[in-house]
């Protein structure tokens, strides 16, 4: 579904990504972590485009994101994306968060959009705040919404980018619940998130980075019984012990 | 001191006798209104395509629009004024600049002052919707495009219903300056407001009063435009946001 081949990105000397290569097989659920500034979050904005690379190749459902001939927006529309900070447009209900790209983009009518949204609100557990507006939710909830916003669009994959991290610790629960009902669906996904709990319930691989490079690239139980490189050692035993 | 006061002096009739000078600072309120009011359509249009270049990643379109501000905003308003008044028909092909040079004279005028007032005032507008959009977080963007919007619609959709909405108040005050602005353009001979009551003085001697009511009228405009602003500002304000409930 996703094949990342030898991609690499600097911002002139710095490199930001060393070299990656890893693929996402349909149905797969992969969990990317590793400190901060080691390149995890603009790894996964490079698989739909919103962040150039220099040199490689990604390849999702058939289409090369690289390739300048490549319509960006049109593989994007079946790329589902949710953010740290939920980026839900605030001037819009929820509802018309849920139907705008639906209609603008997928031409779809606007009862059509609006039944769609409804459904997958219902699903997050939000029908009753529909009409409310992103500014009058919680951290935890506009998160839920986003979720929705992205799986209306009928994604053949989901990128999670730190969704957790913005939360209060009260609100990770209810989202990474949302998520690992859609994981264990079967909905491929890639998530950047530090949540290993999560990891370990519903990932099927753990990709582990340290500055800009793919450290650890393993089945999950390996990656947490016994991983292979001094760097993840640390990692886990800094983050894993509370 | 020993100034006659006369307030009685509006209702005299004026030295052109078909009208009392009341109507002559009407028709001067009327000419400010008209000249700002296009001048103000004109400059928010402009305005709101060149501040948006201005943040577009194209870099010879934002390379355009920062040309564009920088020209207009640079020259000074007077300045600016007399080269459209001026030079720039006398930089018309012959014909053209002929044919304008024999239209009739307050067209002339309006049209150079209303020109002038709209792309002084569309640069100042680029560069607070401008700022806007830079204010938005970056993340608003990105939504948008990883949504399958293409640029534009990301532009239309996601980012300039907000950015408007933030720049509402600095825009406000722009809309105040080109009312004041437009006083300048009693300079190339245009009857407007300001000009009306320099005219009144000269046929009356009666500067007080003339000024006060200039004075009076420009600060009645303003007072409307801010209050019909703020009553805007609040209808677009988005729960749960700032200025929302």
């Amino acid at each position: 579904m996703i094949k990342i081949a030898n991609v690499s990105k600097h911002y002139g000397d710095f490199k930001v990504l060393t070299d990656c290569t890893t693929r996402v097989s349909k149905g797969e659920v992969i969990v990317v972590c590793g400190p901060s500034g080691s390149g995890k979050s603009t790894l996964i904005k490079c698989v739909n485009g919103l962040e150039p690379f220099q040199s490689g190749e990604i390849i999702v459902d058939g289409t090369s994101v690289g390739d300048p001939k490549t319509n960006l927006s049109k593989l994007r529309a079946r790329v589902g994306m949710v953010f740290q900070n939920f980026e839900l447009f605030p001037h819009m209900s929820i509802t018309e968060n849920l139907a705008i790209a639906q209609t603008k983009v997928l031409k779809r009518g606007k009862d059509e959009a609006m039944d769609k949204g409804l459904k997958l609100l219902d699903r997050v557990g939000l029908k009753a705040h529909a009409h409310k507006f992103p500014g009058q939710l919680s951290g935890g909830q506009q998160q839920r919404v986003a979720i929705a916003r992205a799986l209306a669009m009928d994604p053949i994959c989901m990128l999670f980018d730190e969704p957790t991290s913005a939360l209060d610790p009260e609100m990770v629960n209810e989202v990474l619940d949302v998520m690992t009902e859609l994981a264990q669906e079967g909905m491929t996904m890639m998530c950047v998130t530090h949540e290993m709990g999560f990891a370990k319930r519903v990932a099927h691989r753990v990709i582990f980075m340290d500055q800009g490079r793919i450290v650890e690239d393993d089945k999950k139980d390996v990656f947490f019984s016994n991983p292979r490189s001094e760097r993840a050692q640390q990692f886990l035993a800094k983050i894993l012990h509370h | 001191m020993s100034y006659q006061w006369n307030w009685g002096v509006f209702l005299q009739p004026s030295a052109s006798g078909d009208d009392t000078y009341l109507g002559w600072m009407l028709a001067g309120f009327k000419m400010t209104i008209a000249l700002s009011l296009t001048a103000w359509v004109l400059a928010l249009l402009l305005g709101a395509l060149i501040g948006v270049l201005r943040t577009v990643p194209n870099k010879a379109l934002a390379g355009f629009a920062t040309g564009y501000v920088e020209l207009f905003r640079n020259v000074p308003l007077l300045v600016q004024l007399f080269i459209w008044y001026f030079v720039l028909p006398e930089l018309l092909p012959a014909s053209i600049g002929d044919a304008y040079k024999q239209s009739n004279p307050m067209l002339q005028q309006f049209l150079a002052s209303m020109v002038c007032l709209a792309l002084f005032t569309s640069a100042r507008v680029a560069e607070q919707v401008r700022s806007g959009i830079n204010s938005l977080p970056k993340g608003q963007k990105n939504a948008g495009l990883a949504l399958g919007f293409t640029l534009p619609q990301t532009y239309r959709f996601v980012m300039l219903p907000m950015a408007f909405r933030l720049v509402v108040p600095p825009l406000t005050s722009e809309f105040l300056n080109i009312f004041k602005n437009s006083a300048v353009c009693s300079t190339i001979g245009l009857m407007e407001l300001a000009a009306q009551g320099r005219q009144l003085v000269d046929y009356t001697a009666q500067p007080y009063e003339s000024f006060i009511a200039v004075t009076l009228s420009y600060i009645a405009i303003n007072v409307v435009v801010m209050t019909l602003m703020h009553k805007f500002e609040r209808r677009i304000a988005v729960p749960g946001y700032i200025g929302g409930k």
